[in-house]
């Protein structure tokens, strides 16, 4: 931190004798002080307690009107994570699934349209008409979203409309099986961010140099060869990037499935993720489990970030010993 | 040039993104669902003079500030019910320059009681006071039993006041030192809404009293059930309709003294009834409040009947069917009650005599009563007023010219609230969610149980599974 700041200062600092480089030290301490006082006070201490309150009994009673404990409990929070009817495999499954569901797609259509609009030889019309309108969905509130698929797919809405007018039958109720309870949330997770994708694929083709195309191409690959060769495996660190925030994200789904099955999860409580798991403790005021569920969760990002770490860091490690090879 | 207004709108994409993505957040953040509405006494006063056109016996004075008291008034509430009848029949008997606000958090996943229990302990401290707040007979006791409410007394209301309520919605609101916290502006049994057009297409027949005899017990429903489903109607509209008649007639509360979720036997009859019902198309599989169950109570929808309350008359069905003379109504095979508010005072509140005044006005006042009940159809909590309605001529022109008020002045006086626990809303939420899941067929029973345990003990931690 105290070279960065020596360096900002710029050739007044670097003409400087070493006493006043000392002096100037300080700053750089002095600058980080409201950021390390407000992330103590808002960001660390609650942490702290997270993981304290996860041994405790301690939530609101309803019938009391009061707050009973915080009494110690041990490890009783995560056992009952454990076994319950709805237990963090399930929770986890759930959020995994409903993540990957939606990842796939979104993955293969993004790949697909940033090959096609950075690929001059194509001479794609109105680019940029197209790309606006894909990065569109990400513009509404996930939640909004999320309510204007509740009432398109409700047991009286338009599509069903459609439905029960061509097949002349019963309503297809969509948000009462788990099959398509998922696909309608992997599907509005799809919609949202494959815009983005794209966009973030886009820039990571149009900086492979143009020249190692045209050599390929004088070398006679075809054009699937070109992707698969030279296009994916020069854009693999965006990838990687693409792959560890969605992952992030899928982790972290709450507002679409709550806002889609009304907060219930349902059915069988088949659509509840991690997090609207943790939002009904909250909502209870059940601070014990709500600390011992985000503890876990806690857990789990940190193994899958390490499993991500890991194949990064070979990754790096390989690219050394071909140089040196 | 192309290039220039195509970034801009990339740039102003991105931007909007961003802002969106702030939205998102900061709503998800808050306790969603609450809102505020305020006024002041002095605007819109046409609202009060089209009303006070009616009787002229009924009062319109103004009710006045004792010292020291605020001039804004705060109430809470979980929907708009009470603040209709407040802008119609209260708001000009505010006094000069006294404001209101209605402080609106839904029901729905306990959080108005969420909100309740936030906002009411630092009432006292808090700048903007919460003066009055209603509840309902689902978590009653709750608030009845904690000092966060004020004995009616000593908001001035005294005994003479309240001598002509229904018992029971004073028992509701005696705590167990035995002070009166609440008091209810109506008196809710329960009641069975049938369309008029299919009672005549199933049963020959829309007479109120002919149609109580063809559904006065449950296998007899069962057996226009059938009827009604052979000439293409639905009985019912959706699962949960019947809940409430099973519910209230169960014979010990749903939580014991251990603090375990006991299933009364009743209950689960409704499970039983339901899933025939579903099975054989006697229901159309919506849900209480759905959109699908607003929509069945419209002028061309196919259900036979909606079993509801007095205030349902006018707050829902009047608002989903708004075509008069489509619906008249009958006790149902079974008798019981459906809901009712109450208001109380909260501690801490600036305005105490306000507050009384406003309750003694809308809830202890027969010839307020009289008219209120003419006007709104609801059912007004004073027995004298009713009974004397009742003996009228009295006719609803949106029931078609039905006395209806002679029906629930026979059954209000029935209503028995002592099974009633501190949890019952959550339960009775959670006991419908998990159920509906075993009625579509989505779990078996078994599981759907389990599941009901799982989210009731989610919800309510102090609370266990039967051992």
């Amino acid at each position: 931190m105290a070279d960065i700041t020596v360096n900002n200062t710029g050739p007044v600092v670097a003409k400087a004798k070493k006493g006043k480089i000392g002096k100037y030290k300080k700053w750089g301490y002095i600058f980080m002080i409201p950021f390390v006082v407000v992330f103590l006070i808002f960001q660390a201490w609650p942490l702290i307690q997270t993981f304290y309150y996860s041994i405790f009994d301690y939530f609101w009673s309803q019938g009391q009107l009061k707050f009973i404990g915080p009494e110690f409990c041990g490890f009783d929070n995560f056992v009952a994570l454990f076994t319950g009817n709805v237990s963090i495999w399930a929770l986890t499954y759930n959020t995994m699934i409903m993540w990957v569901l939606g990842f796939v797609p979104q993955i293969i259509i993004s790949l697909l349209f940033a090959y096609w609009f950075t690929n001059i030889r194509l001479r794609l019309k109105c680019l940029g008409f197209f790309k606006t309108v894909m990065y569109m969905p990400n513009l509404i509130m996930a939640s909004a979203f999320s309510m204007l698929i509740f009432s398109l797919f409700s047991d009286i809405g338009p599509v069903n409309n459609i439905i029960t007018s061509i097949t002349g039958g019963e309503p297809f109720r969509f948000l009462s099986y788990t099959g398509s309870t998922m696909g309608l949330v992997a599907m509005m997770n799809f919609i949202m961010w494959f815009g983005n994708t794209t966009i973030l694929l886009m820039a990571a083709m149009m900086g492979i140099n143009e020249s190692v195309i045209e050599a390929a191409e004088i070398d006679g690959a075809n054009s699937s060869q070109i992707f698969w060769k030279i296009t994916l495996p020069l854009i693999r660190p965006i990838l990687v990037y693409v792959m560890i925030t969605s992952l992030i994200g899928g982790l972290q789904m709450f507002d679409v499935p709550q806002i889609l099955t009304d907060g219930m999860g349902g059915p069988n409580n088949s659509t509840k993720t991690l997090i609207m798991y943790l939002n009904q403790h909250i909502a209870a005021k059940n601070y014990g489990m709500a600390g011992a569920l985000s503890v876990l969760i806690f857990v789990i990002c940190a193994v899958l970030s390490f499993i991500v770490y890991y194949f990064f860091a070979s990754d790096r490690d390989q690219k050394k010993l071909k140089k040196r090879g | 040039m192309k290039k220039r207004i195509l970034a801009a709108v990339l740039a102003s994409a991105s931007i909007l993104g961003a802002v969106a993505g702030c939205q998102s957040t900061a709503t998800s953040s808050t306790d969603s669902g609450t809102s505020s509405t305020s006024g002041t006494s002095s605007t819109g006063s046409d609202v009060g003079s089209s009303t006070s056109e009616g009787e002229s016996d009924v009062t319109s004075e103004k009710f006045t500030l004792a010292d020291g008291e605020g001039n804004h008034l705060v109430i809470a509430a979980w929907n708009e019910e009470f603040k209709n009848y407040f802008e119609t029949y209260i708001k000009d008997r505010l006094p000069d320059g006294v404001t209101y606000e209605f402080v609106i958090t839904e029901n729905k996943d306990n959080k108005y009681q969420n909100k309740l229990d936030e906002d009411l302990p630092n009432n006292e401290t808090a700048e903007k006071k919460i003066d009055m707040f209603l509840f309902e007979a689902d978590y009653a006791l709750k608030y009845v039993n904690s000092d966060f409410t004020l004995d009616v007394k000593d908001l001035g209301i005294t005994d003479d006041d309240i001598s002509g309520m229904y018992q029971y919605t004073k028992d509701v609101c005696t705590s167990s030192s035995g002070a009166l916290k609440g008091l209810s502006w109506q008196a809710t049994p329960g009641l069975f809404a049938y369309k008029r057009s299919i009672a005549k297409d199933v049963l020959g027949t829309d007479d109120p009293t002919k149609v109580q005899e063809a559904l006065s017990d449950w296998t007899k429903f069962d057996e226009v059930a059938a009827k009604a489903k052979e000439k293409g109607y639905f009985m019912l509209s959706g699962y949960d309709d019947s809940y409430r008649t099973f519910s209230n007639n169960v014979s010990a509360p749903w939580v014991n003294e251990n603090n375990e979720i006991i299933i009364d036997d009743n209950i689960m009859k409704w499970v039983d009834q339901t899933k025939t019902y579903t099975e054989n198309g006697y229901n159309n599989k919506t849900s209480l409040w759905a959109d699908a169950w607003s929509a069945d109570q419209k002028k061309d929808g196919k259900v036979f009947g909606f079993f509801y309350s007095t205030w349902g008359i006018n707050f829902t069905l009047a608002g989903n069917c708004p075509e008069k003379g489509e619906y008249a109504v009958c006790y149902g095979p079974q008798s019981y009650f459906w809901g009712g508010s109450w208001l109380a005072g909260a501690k801490g509140t600036d305005n105490p005599k306000l507050v009384g005044d406003v309750m003694r006005a809308f809830c202890c006042d027969a010839e307020f009563g009289k008219k209120f009940t003419s006007e709104t159809q609801d059912y007004y909590n004073n027995a004298d007023a009713m009974n004397e309605l009742a003996a009228t001529d009295f006719q609803s022109a949106y029931l078609g010219g039905q006395n209806h008020i002679a029906l629930f002045a026979e059954t209000a006086p029935k209503i028995d609230m002592s099974k009633i626990s501190v949890f019952d809303q959550g339960l009775n939420e959670k006991f419908q969610g998990a159920m509906k899941e075993y009625f579509d067929g989505t779990v078996d029973k078994d599981t759907a149980l389990n599941n009901f345990y799982e989210n009731a003990i989610t919800l309510y931690p102090e609370l266990k599974r039967p051992a």
